[in-house]
């Protein structure tokens, strides 16, 4: 290119360049260095600051980004024909621990049992449920049980046990020793025939039954007075008169599920009924059952027999009986004996005191008032609890003097729940061949030569017969999860029967069940048909109503009447309604469920009314020592009777797993065993200070509603004059209900809840059953105690006498107790909604006030603006965190979580979402179906989980829909509507069936108590 | 008219321009004294604690607090509206005083602001580790998104986020446009030259031309202008936080005015507390003189005579609207039972001491000045506990009644707001001049009338 030039000056400096451009210097070399870098030595460039760069960077993001753990989710290669991602499927089984029987259904997703539910097609537990069935399974992927084999306590394969086992039974039998099963109460036909073929491979074995908790000396007496070595059917829902002594029937008293169905229809006041049973309970420590008596009558443990036997001579006196001699009662009878009188064959008088005289005078009382046959009859024989206490003292004494060859265990803990666990141990070290068939390597197990791990309910076959005639049977609805094997398996094995327990129960129903009914042409239908309902009920053959045999009387002659004095303290050892008889204690679920009564958790404790600890000098968490060997912490427990005290059982072990060691102490230490039974009621127990103190916590920790109208309550002759009774305020608020903003529009569903406080006894199967369905963490007692529980529906317990009208000592002994659930009220003008600043908890179309979790920052304002307190906040990482060891922090324990329902994170709200997920799924199903919802098909874990069907959900748009009709009936209000929150939930007022209610009522009163 | 002398001439010492800048320069051009350090130190290890303490509470959870399921907000509530109400003052002085025509205020306000901004700033940390997922605070924030999420405006707690920012950015700039005439005389002054290109930077280049001051003078009427109702807002609003809850005790109307007052009378006591520091520490007793200190307790009378009567009138409606929530909440749990300590601690220092003002002698005393200026704010805080807790922890079912007590990582977290504090105002104090110089040059010579 040409180039111009207007000075000397540019020429040179167009020469110059050209110059410069002919030095040929790449931009970029291949080494990356100019040649003046080379010769300055530099090392590095631009290009290596920027590899630096880039890789750091690079490095920075993939290390940061390691924290999201990559997971596969592998589909099937073969997929099985049953399982399809996402759908749940159910399977029909029995629970049945050795203490309580339940029908269920069992849900399954993707292979994992996640959910139990009650059957609804037994007719024993019709859908109901309790807390511990619900908690079950948990128990399935509790890391604490046994997971594989032990021989001598080292771990071993089932091959070297069979052989070593039948080794030593060959033995055994050859030197013509005893063989003895000790075994729980076993229900199954299947099992107790293969008991009878393991009798026929070795002659020498005996059955022996062991319960913890005895029912024995009723068997007895039933054995005496009827003729009967069983336990008879009781109707609780024919009974107008509902007399009880120290039997806790809602709660755990034979067949508490069932009970409590029964009840809660004599309770019922829908559908125009108007009729209330009358429920007495006379008891020395307040029970569930006793907290919705009519009139609870606090009695010292050494009374009941005196005002039984007062109530017997007035009862025979009129029937021109013979009558025994006693002392005068401590409380008038008169009243009550001339109801019963007048009511022939519609009462009901049960005890739960395992004492023969006792239950031979109950029964002659039921028999004298016509009852046998309506209330109570023997075609239907209750077939749960066979431990019987002689035998198994017996069994100790042998064991004891070397007279027993071996021991096969089967479900059972003596080491720790006998009265005299050391001697039960030091007779088995006695034993040559002793063989533990239990769950877990326990206080029992762990000192047997053999321990052969059972398999959990949910891994296993079975059978049951909880009653003659009614039938289920239990299906495994996992493989098993450890290297365990289920208790029949072994012994067929060690009797030398070929095939498998499954093909024997088949076996068995081919040969006894299937004649049985007419409908099933082949057994293979018959057979999957009671399979798939679980359960199969031809019923009890006709029988003969038994008569009773009054030479009983003569026979027992002064022993009958023979009534033992109160001697100092008299204590009240009793069942958990949270961890049972102790077989639940490494349940992280039942630990944290708070006592229905003194809503204590992780704990037991020495309960004692605040009057009486005035008179002993104790107060609140001073730990004292019991009968000078249980140190356990005194709570004081308005209700309990002056004189006595009371401990829950099932506390205090030690070779249960992480979460139940240490937690509490063990009470059968204190039991006895007096006339061949054990004894749960203790006379003349001492209690001494230590000095120490030990903090026990409770979910509320204050007792009275401020006379504020939170749980209505009024008399049936009032309700029977007016409907509204009770609940006026309510009505009238109706007429001022005004607003100025618009309504919600819910123009598909609108979800309401009822809840009737008739039906509602307290019984927290509710609680746990929302904590399975929906994922509530376990958080420790420690948390607790800071008030911070964190279950979606929870039991507000209040006394209602405050004091105030009533004296001291019946606000102590015998306060009036009301149960309250409450769970998110869903109020369409919710205050927690218009809070949150980030809109994290919007109303849905349906009414329903939904939780966006990823949404929620955690401000907590909405907590604060909730006058229910249902909300809860995640304060700390409750999951994967080992300061949180429950359920939440290992793979096991985890796969009982729903993945229907999300995992909160740390630092948001979460609260009770009526069960979305429930509805969504069956509005799903239904839509699939083309077709409307059918009302209560949707049920919440709740409502399903509840034995007495207190708690009604639906659709409140739908006409005719039960739920509806709950929220019209006059007996409904809104919990605190006069904040104008429009609850989608309503309570439907108490009716007691007493004179009076609250603080007027005088039928509380000792001196005035004449039933 | 009627017109009278109300106070003698403002600046005392019949002092000349230059004696001004030079005393109240005197301050950062001489060498910190020690107790500056030793109270920096103090400041320093208070305020790391409470990093500490914020930084365990990212780290573990709300749970290390003493919150619980019924007692969701506690002391970081607490401390929230209480440093707010102090924050209240420097805008208030400025402002009102402005309003008002008192001249007075020109040698208090440039402390007051600062002490506003810091304020301010302590108090926006709480509402921040407050939330469960800090990390998300963000959600917080109306930004656009492609999920269509969007806040809740609702919410008073949105209407607090923007309240708080609004009135922290209206503060800092209003404090700062005042500051721009006397950072440039700090930088004409200086000798280093480092410093001078700092305060040159600072002072935006002012070089104090009529021209200058023409647009200085209207930008500042106009930010003082909006910064005005702003005073008013942030506390109305932070209260309907309360207010517009459904709880008994909270669920009041008289809560904005009453906010708004209670705030005004803690910052006024903290603006004594610190002048009375200021003057006698660096010898500014001519700018701020005793009847200075006089008329904030005079002041004080009023506010508290207005807090007294919001007290009564509570109790009074409580009664009145015969509601049995707000009869127990007043009668039963504030003015006896578990609280009453706490709440008559708060009548006691914020409704019956600072009567003592009434009596001249008492406040011209700068002892008992100091020692009632620090027990209006102990009031002041026990209000908030009062208002914050007692509604919470017992409410409408008395099943969910708890108590509520604070852990160590809760106080430490306070103290830490406290170091924030202390070595914000420490650092003011040596690095920007403590007075509007150029104000008080303007009313050098000048008394009080107008």
């Amino acid at each position: 290119m040409k180039k111009y030039w207007k000075s000397t000056e540019e020429l040179l400096e167009i020469k110059n360049q050209d110059q410069v451009r002919k030095v040929s210097e790449p931009e970029f070399s291949i080494d990356g260095l100019t040649k003046e870098e080379v010769k300055s030595g530099v090392k590095a460039n631009r290009r290596d600051f920027l590899k630096m760069l880039g890789f750091s960077v690079g490095y920075a993001a993939v290390a940061s980004s390691c924290e999201v753990p990559v997971r596969k989710a592998i589909p099937y290669l073969q997929k099985p024909e049953e399982v399809i991602p996402g759908v749940a499927n159910h399977y029909a089984s029995t629970f049945y621990d050795g203490h309580d029987y339940a029908g269920v259904v069992v849900k399954v997703r993707e292979g994992r049992p996640i959910k139990i539910e009650g059957n609804e097609l037994s007719s024993i537990t019709p859908g109901g449920t309790s807390a511990r069935v619900q908690a079950s399974v948990l128990s399935l992927y509790d890391g604490g049980r046994q997971q594989h084999p032990l021989k001598n306590g080292n771990k071993t394969d089932w091959a070297t046990i069979d052989k070593d086992v039948i080794a030593g039974l060959e033995k055994v039998a050859a030197a013509n020793e005893k063989i003895v099963i000790l075994s729980a109460s076993v229900i199954s036909p299947s099992t107790k025939k293969l008991f009878e073929d393991f009798k026929a491979k070795y002659p020498t074995t005996e059955i022996v039954y062991y319960d913890a908790i005895s029912y024995s000396a009723m068997r007895e007496a039933n054995k005496l007075t009827f003729g009967k070595d069983n336990i008879a059917s009781y109707h609780f829902d024919k009974a107008d008169i509902i007399v009880s002594f120290n039997a806790d029937f809602l709660g755990n008293w034979l067949s508490p599920i069932e009970f409590a169905a029964q009840y809660a229809k004599t309770r019922d006041l829908t559908n125009g009924r108007k009729k209330l049973s009358k429920h007495y309970q006379f008891e020395s420590y307040l029970s569930v059952t006793g907290s919705n008596a009519d009139k609870r009558i606090p009695i010292k443990p050494s009374d009941e027999k005196v005002i039984l036997l007062n109530l017997y001579n007035y009862i025979a006196a009129k029937s021109a009986m013979a009558t025994v001699k006693v002392k005068k009662s401590p409380v008038k009878i008169k009243n009550l004996a001339e109801e019963l009188l007048r009511n022939p064959s519609k009462s009901i008088i049960v005890s739960g005191t395992n004492d023969v005289y006792i239950q031979a005078v109950v029964n002659a009382i039921n028999f004298l008032l016509a009852n046998l046959g309506t209330t109570m009859e023997y075609e239907r024989e209750l077939l749960t609890k066979q431990g019987n206490d002689r035998d198994f003292e017996n069994l100790v004494k042998e064991m004891n003097s070397g007279k027993v060859g071996a021991l096969l265990m089967y479900n059972v803990n003596p080491a720790y729940d006998y009265y005299n666990g050391s001697k039960f141990v030091t007779g088995m070290k006695k034993v040559g061949l002793s063989v533990a068939m239990s769950q877990k390597n326990d206080e029992t197990a762990s000192l047997a030569g053999y321990v052969c791990p059972d398999n959990h309910f949910l891994e296993s076959w079975d059978d049951a017969e909880p009653y003659t005639g009614f039938y289920s049977l239990t299906q495994p609805t996992i493989r098993p999860l450890f290297d365990t094997r289920q208790a029949q398996a072994s012994l067929m094995k060690w009797a030398g029967i070929e095939g498998d327990y499954h093909s024997f129960i088949q076996k068995f129903w081919e040969e006894n069940l299937y004649g049985k009914q007419t409908e099933f042409l082949s057994f293979n239908d018959f057979w999957n048909h009671s399979l798939q309902r679980g359960v199969f009920e031809p019923g009890p053959e006709e029988k003969e109503c038994p008569v009773y045999d009054f030479t009983f009387f003569d026979r027992a002659g002064s022993k009958l009447g023979e009534v033992e004095k109160s001697n100092g303290i008299e204590a009240v050892l009793y069942e958990s309604i949270a961890v049972g008889a102790g077989n639940f204690a490494n349940n992280p679920w039942l630990q944290e469920l708070p006592d229905p009564i003194s809503k204590v958790v992780w704990d037991n404790y020495v309960a004692v009314n605040p009057k009486y600890a005035e008179e002993l000098g104790v107060e609140q968490n001073d730990v004292v020592k019991v009968n000078g060997k249980l140190e356990l912490p005194v709570f004081i427990q308005p209700g309990q009777p002056n004189g006595t005290i009371s401990i829950a059982l099932g506390y205090g072990r030690n070779k249960a797993g992480k979460v139940a060691d240490g937690t509490g102490k063990n009470a059968y230490v204190l039991s006895q065993l007096k006339n061949n039974s054990r004894q749960y009621l203790i006379n003349g127990v001492t209690i001494e200070k230590t000095g120490q103190t030990y903090e026990v916590v409770s979910t509320q920790t204050h007792h009275s509603m401020e006379g504020r109208r939170i749980i209505k309550e009024t008399t049936l002759s009032e309700y029977k004059k007016d409907p509204k009774a009770g609940n006026e305020d309510h009505h009238e608020l109706l007429e001022e209900l005004t607003t100025m903003y618009p309504k919600h529009e819910m123009p598909g569903a609108r979800w309401g809840l009822s809840v009737d406080f008739n039906k509602c006894i307290g019984c927290n199967a509710c609680i746990v059953a929302c904590q399975a369905e929906n994922n509530i963490a376990v958080i420790g007692k420690e948390e607790v105690k800071n008030r911070r529980i964190m279950h979606w529906i929870r039991l507000d317990r209040y006394f209602s006498t405050d004091g105030e009208g009533l004296n001291k000592d019946v606000e102590a002994e015998n306060p009036e107790v009301l149960h309250q659930p409450v769970m998110c009220q869903h109020g369409d003008n919710a205050p927690c909604e218009n809070v949150c600043p980030v809109a994290a908890t919007p109303h849905s179309k349906e009414g329903l006030n939904t939780m966006a979790y990823n949404r929620c920052i955690g401000t907590r304002y909405c907590m604060n603006n909730c006058p229910y307190r249902v909300r809860r906040f995640n304060w700390y990482r409750y999951v994967n965190n080992d300061e949180f060891d429950y359920n939440f922090n290992d793979d096991i324990s985890k796969m009982v979580l729903n993945p229907d329902v999300v995992v909160r994170e740390r630092g948001v709200v979460e609260k009770c979402s009526f069960c979305v997920q429930r509805i969504q799924e069956k509005k799903l199903v239904a839509k699939n179906e083309g077709r409307e919802l059918r009302d209560g098909e949707v049920q919440p874990a709740c409502v399903q989980a509840c034995p007495t069907k207190a708690l009604t959900f639906g659709d409140l748009n739908k006409e005719g829909s039960k739920v509806s009709g709950h929220f019209e009936d006059e007996r409904s209000y809104g919990l605190l509507e006069e904040l104008h929150t429009l609850p989608s939930v309503v309570y439907m007022t108490k009716v007691r069936n007493t004179k009076e209610t609250g603080n007027n009522n005088t039928e509380r009163v000792w001196d005035e108590f004449a039933p | 008219m009627y017109n009278k002398e109300v106070r003698g001439i403002l600046i005392q010492g019949n002092k000349s321009y230059g004696d001004i800048t030079r005393e109240v320069l005197a301050s950062q051009e001489t060498k910190a004294p020690l107790w500056w350090y030793a109270a920096m130190f103090v400041g320093s290890v208070m305020f790391l604690a409470g990093i500490w303490a914020i930084g365990m509470t990212i780290y573990k959870g709300i749970g290390l607090w003493g919150n619980n399921n019924s007692v969701a907000w506690g002391w970081a509530i607490i401390n929230f509206v209480w440093w707010i109400g102090i924050g209240h003052a420097g805008t208030a002085f400025s402002i009102f005083l402005l309003v008002l025509r008192q001249k007075w205020r020109t040698s208090i306000n440039r402390a007051a602001e600062a002490m506003t901004v810091f304020a301010v700033l302590a108090a926006g940390l709480f509402p921040m580790i407050h939330m469960g997922r800090i990390w998300d605070a963000f959600f917080i924030f109306p930004y656009p998104n492609t999920r269509g999420l969007w806040v809740n405006y609702n919410s008073p707690l949105f209407w607090d986020v923007v309240a708080i920012s609004t009135y922290l950015f209206t503060s800092a700039a209003f404090w700062y446009l005042g500051m721009i005439p006397d950072l440039a005389t700090v930088r004409d002054r200086s000798k280093s030259k480092i410093k001078k290109q700092i305060y040159h930077l600072m002072s935006f280049g002012w070089v104090g031309s009529a021209k200058s001051w023409l647009r200085f003078e209207v930008t500042a009427v106009i930010v003082g202008g909006l910064a005005a109702p702003l005073v008013i807002a942030v506390h109305s609003i932070v209260s309907m936080d309360f207010a517009t809850s459904v709880f008994s005790g909270w669920h009041t109307t008289i809560f904005p005015p009453y906010f708004v007052v209670g705030a005004i009378f803690s910052g006024f006591a903290m603006v004594l507390t610190l002048m009375i520091i200021i003057r006698k520490e660096f010898k500014l007793q001519d700018f701020v003189t005793d009847s200075h200190l006089e008329a904030i307790g005079k002041i004080l009378i009023f506010v508290s005579l207005i807090m007294g009567s919001s007290y009564a009138t509570e109790i009074f409606i409580a009664w009145f609207s015969g509601s049995e929530g707000e009869m127990y909440t007043f009668f039963h749990n504030r003015i006896t039972g578990d609280y009453a300590v706490q709440f008559w601690t708060m009548v006691t220092c914020n409704a019956i001491i600072p009567q003592l003002f009434w009596f001249k002698k008492v406040r011209t005393n700068l002892t008992w000045l100091f020692i009632i200026s620090i027990i209006i704010n102990i009031g002041m805080w026990f209000e908030r506990f009062n208002i914050v807790i007692t509604s919470l922890s017992k409410d409408f079912l008395p099943a969910n009644w708890v108590e509520y007590h604070a852990t160590t990582t809760e106080v430490l977290i306070y103290l830490g707001t406290l170091g924030l504090f202390i070595v914000g105002v420490l650092l003011f104090m040596r690095f920007i001049p403590m007075m509007a110089m150029n104000e008080l040059k303007m009313v050098n010579k000048e008394t009080s009338r107008d």
